[in-house]
């Protein structure tokens, strides 16, 4: 089937789409947005998180059908250009990133958790992540980038 | 496969009569699974999500809340914390926010899993089902009577699942699940209890401890004996009843031996979980006066 969506702005369409494909194969098998992890395939780990119509989902969980004509944002579509996203500034000065498999998820992941809440305490950080695993064990510095996000977007 | 994407409800059940082999696909926290893992390859997919009437809830004159079979349980704790407090409770323990956000009470049902979190508090409560097909129309089954073993349940084969009925809280519920961590859990075991005040009646029910999830009939009967003098007094719970409450519940399960956990360690977890839940929605209910 064809599908067409926006992604990160832009109307993009891809031809010959199975129809129990995933919208995370759709991103980086046909659209070249290799940024959404494929990491699980059960919504488990929110390396796939991104938004669909500005809510955060695990892209693996979504059929491609489902995100036709809907707005979907992938870590690529958060910096400006040439210039990161202060999330993205903050997770580097951090050294928030350790394999770095898990962050893209978690960038649109605190991304949005930041967008509805200016300063969160350390309890909303952990809840809002809940649903995004680091394996290379690198919380403590995630938090760290979170708040110092948090700071920097004040 | 094919994929279909009715726009309103009577293009859904429509396209659910001409196609048995299809599987209705919500926020797909089920049926993607399966499809990614290649488990499950049905002939069609139908997509819910853009059938806008599945996602409203209103409220009728007698009280009963129309839970729309599509709104996901990021909106229940949001919209429907005083309405139905066990149900939002259930809902902040589904996955993570990514799956709250997908994930409907419609589709927990219609998945029918023996853990599925909703369940508990729905039977609690006393709920039903409303489903609906092309040929026959809506009928509304009791949620005692919708499931009828591991991952099957009472829908037909041409029937959508509409909505949840259930009566806006007349008292304090509570729902209380046991898992390794407090996201991505799928429970060990589950419980969910309802107070009903004004029918001087208690509901209790078990998740994940038996085939289907199931209603504690004895545990019931027994906290409606004990609080019968209870309910207008608000007085004290008595000594000895929130524990003999959780042993009549426990007895109640049809534990097996999995992955998650053994049968043992279920009827104990649901001893605690029923005690705890009886004695916090009864000092709940004392508070209120």
């Amino acid at each position: 089937m064809r599908v067409h969506l926006t992604v990160n702005g832009e109307r993009r369409q891809a031809d010959d789409v199975w129809e129990g494909e995933s919208l995370l194969y759709l991103l980086r098998e046909r659209l070249g947005l290799p940024g959404s992890k494929n990491a699980c395939e059960q919504g488990e780990c929110g390396s796939c998180s991104v938004y669909l119509d500005g809510e955060v989902v695990c892209a693996c969980l979504v059929a491609a059908g489902q995100a036709v004509g809907r707005e979907v944002v992938t870590v690529e579509g958060l910096a400006d250009g040439a210039d990161l996203h202060p999330v993205q500034q903050a997770f580097l000065d951090a050294g928030a990133v350790q394999c770095g498999f898990c962050t893209p998820g978690l960038l649109v992941t605190v991304h949005d958790l930041l967008a509805r809440d200016a300063a969160p305490e350390d309890a909303e950080i952990r809840e809002a992540l809940a649903g995004n695993l680091c394996r290379c064990t690198g919380y403590e510095k995630i938090l760290d980038a979170v708040r110092d996000a948090a700071g920097r977007l004040a | 496969m094919e994929f279909l994407a009715p726009g309103s409800w009577p293009d859904a059940l429509a396209a659910r009569a001409e196609n048995p082999g299809a599987v209705p696909i919500a926020g797909g926290t089920d049926v993607m699974v399966d499809l990614n893992f290649d488990r499950h390859r049905p002939d069609a997919l139908i997509d819910l999500t853009r059938v806008g009437e599945l996602r409203e809830w209103s409220v009728a004159e007698d009280g009963t809340v129309r839970l729309g079979a599509g709104v996901s349980f990021a909106r229940v704790m949001s919209e429907l914390s005083a309405l139905a407090p066990g149900l939002a409770m259930a809902s902040r323990t589904v996955g993570s926010p990514q799956i709250r956000v997908r994930g409907t009470v419609g589709g927990n049902l219609g998945s029918a899993s023996p853990a599925g979190d909703a369940h508990p508090v729905l039977l609690a409560v006393g709920a039903a089902v409303e489903v609906e097909s092309a040929a026959r129309g809506p009928r509304a089954i009791p949620v005692s009577e919708f499931f009828t073993g591991v991952k099957t349940s009472a829908l037909e084969p041409d029937e959508l699942i509409s909505a949840v009925l259930l009566p806006a809280a007349t008292g304090p519920q509570q729902f209380a699940k046991v898992g390794t961590r407090n996201a991505m859990v799928i429970a060990v075991t589950s419980f969910g209890l309802a107070l009903h005040p004004e029918q001087g009646r208690v509901g209790a029910a078990i998740g994940s401890a038996a085939p289907t999830p199931l209603s504690a009939v004895d545990a019931q009967d027994y906290a409606a004996g004990e609080l019968v003098d209870l309910w207008s007094s608000r007085g004290e719970l008595p000594g000895g009843v929130a524990a003999r409450f959780g042993e009549l519940v426990a007895a109640a399960a049809r534990p097996i031996d999995d992955v998650r956990g053994t049968a043992a360690y279920r009827r104990h977890a649901l001893s605690v979980l029923a005690r705890r839940t009886l004695t916090w929605a009864w000092d709940e209910y004392r508070r209120a006066a």
